[in-house]
């Protein structure tokens, strides 16, 4: 290397044309290449992925919006279940109630049908009693009065008028003494 | 010490001459000749010379950086688009939305070539065996200058007419109206013409400077070197050559930093409606 000691180098603050047309060029291309190709590309990849984690991120939200509705409708079917079931045990209490109420009556019904029966059995029973007996007691009078007297009442019709007329006079008494006794037991 | 020869290759003289300390010899202190290089090839009367190649490196360099890492984007990026990706969203994000605001996108790729280019033209001063700083050319910021003094003219006018540009540069709202008058001759001159001269002239300024810095202690390295006590004083300017070199790395940083963030701050003024 020479060195030109005699001469005074440029000011340093002095362009040179060909210096600057370099600089422009150099940089022109470097300004091109990221304008044209570069910055768009990145730029496009960028946006890809902010909307790739956006994308993740609605996807996320949707299915936790999802989630929660599924829990809701399940909620639902549970309570509906329950009232379903609440429903459903108060009416089987209503329709027990009903049945032993009903099949208390029916009961109570055939109680008194039973007893009523009973009471016109009694009463039937009671009055062929009564009927036999007074058969009984006027021949069974008329014997013991046979047999007392000798056998000397013959006349028959007189015989039992005679009959007829002391078994009234006695019910007539047995009537005036006892009418609530035989009342009650009409009942 | 290749290092030294390698910086200094334009101060051939200084180790030629073999010229130490304490023997009768004087320090070569770099000058503006360490920013001047014997043409590579000459074309005619066109000389291509060493700050060109690294001009046009750092275009290769860039282009093929962030090439490898953008021109085949995947959504899920590997390491080296991630990288290109954070390099990219500094700018992107950390200046032009920054400065700008909503409007910023169309000014991406303008900022972004910005930062990175001269980001890349700067670190040439501490990439060894070239370890000259470009932009410390005054002809290649003057270049970018230009171009962010024509955006920024054509981005007012455009979006204020001529008159509501003219207002926009020279006219600050809000001011007592007598001030005016001194005030709109000064705010032309310093939006019209010093803005683009001071943007040029502080990029071009401060690698120029740590240029000669770093210069000044490597070749006081290669200086004193000799004696016993001349080794002292060597070691001594070597370590603060590594301390100046880290010091380099932020202003490299830095001044692509400040230029791009200047070059956003003119356009969304711009852009701004003229009241």
């Amino acid at each position: 290397m020479i060195f030109l000691a005699e001469e005074e180098p440029q000011s340093p603050l002095l362009p040179v044309v060909p210096e600057i047309i370099i600089g422009l060029i150099c940089f022109g291309v470097v300004f091109f290449v990221f304008y044209k190709k570069l910055l768009p590309a990145i730029n496009k990849a960028l946006d890809e992925r902010r909307e790739a984690i956006e994308g993740g991120m609605e996807k996320a939200e949707a299915a936790q919006a999802e989630a929660a509705q599924t829990l809701e409708s399940y909620k639902e079917q549970l309570a509906e279940a329950r009232h379903e079931a609440a429903r459903m045990r108060q009416e089987a209490q209503e329709q027990g109630a009903a049945l032993i109420a009903e099949m208390r009556a029916e009961g109570q019904r055939q109680r008194e049908e039973i007893i009523a029966a009973g009471h016109a059995q009694i009463a039937a029973d009671r009055k062929q009693a009564a009927e036999l007996l007074r058969q009984d007691v006027g021949k069974l009078a008329i014997d013991l009065a046979g047999r007392l007297v000798g056998e000397s009442l013959e006349d028959h019709a007189r015989q039992s008028r005679t009959i007829d007329r002391f078994l009234d006079d006695l019910e007539q008494q047995a009537g005036a003494t006892v009418p609530s006794q035989s009342e009650a037991g009409g009942r | 010490m290749p290092r030294e020869l390698a910086v200094s290759n334009d101060q051939v003289l200084a180790f030629e001459t073999d010229c130490h300390l304490f023997k009768d010899c004087g320090f070569h202190a770099p000058s503006v000749w360490s920013f001047v290089f014997d043409p590579i090839f000459t074309i005619g009367s066109f000389e291509f010379n060493k700050a060109m190649l690294l001009v046009l490196l750092s275009t290769v360099l860039v282009v093929g950086f962030f090439w490898t890492a953008f021109a085949r984007p995947k959504v899920v990026p590997g390491k080296f688009q991630l990288l290109a990706e954070v390099l990219y969203d500094f700018v992107r994000r950390g200046i032009a939305r920054e400065v700008i605001g909503k409007k910023a996108e169309p000014y991406v790729p303008l900022l972004v070539s910005l930062f990175f280019f001269i980001w890349m033209m700067n670190l040439w001063a501490i990439i060894p065996f070239a370890q000259f700083p470009a932009t410390s050319i005054f002809a290649y910021p003057v270049g970018l200058a230009l171009i962010v003094w024509v955006t920024y003219m054509t981005l007012t006018f455009k979006t204020n007419g001529f008159v509501g540009g003219l207002r926009n540069l020279c006219v600050p709202s809000g001011l007592p109206k007598g001030i005016y008058v001194i005030l709109t001759p000064l705010e032309f001159l310093s939006n019209v013409i010093v803005r683009p001269f001071t943007l040029a002239v502080r990029l071009f300024a401060n690698m120029f400077a740590g240029h000669l810095l770093l210069l000044v202690f490597i070749i006081g390295t290669w200086y004193t070197l000799g004696t016993v006590v001349g080794t002292a004083y060597s070691v001594t300017s070597m370590f603060l050559t590594i301390l100046l070199t880290a010091f380099e790395i932020f202003i490299q940083a830095l001044q692509a930093y400040v230029f791009t963030v200047l070059t956003a701050t003119y356009i969304s003024q711009a852009l701004e409606e003229a009241h």
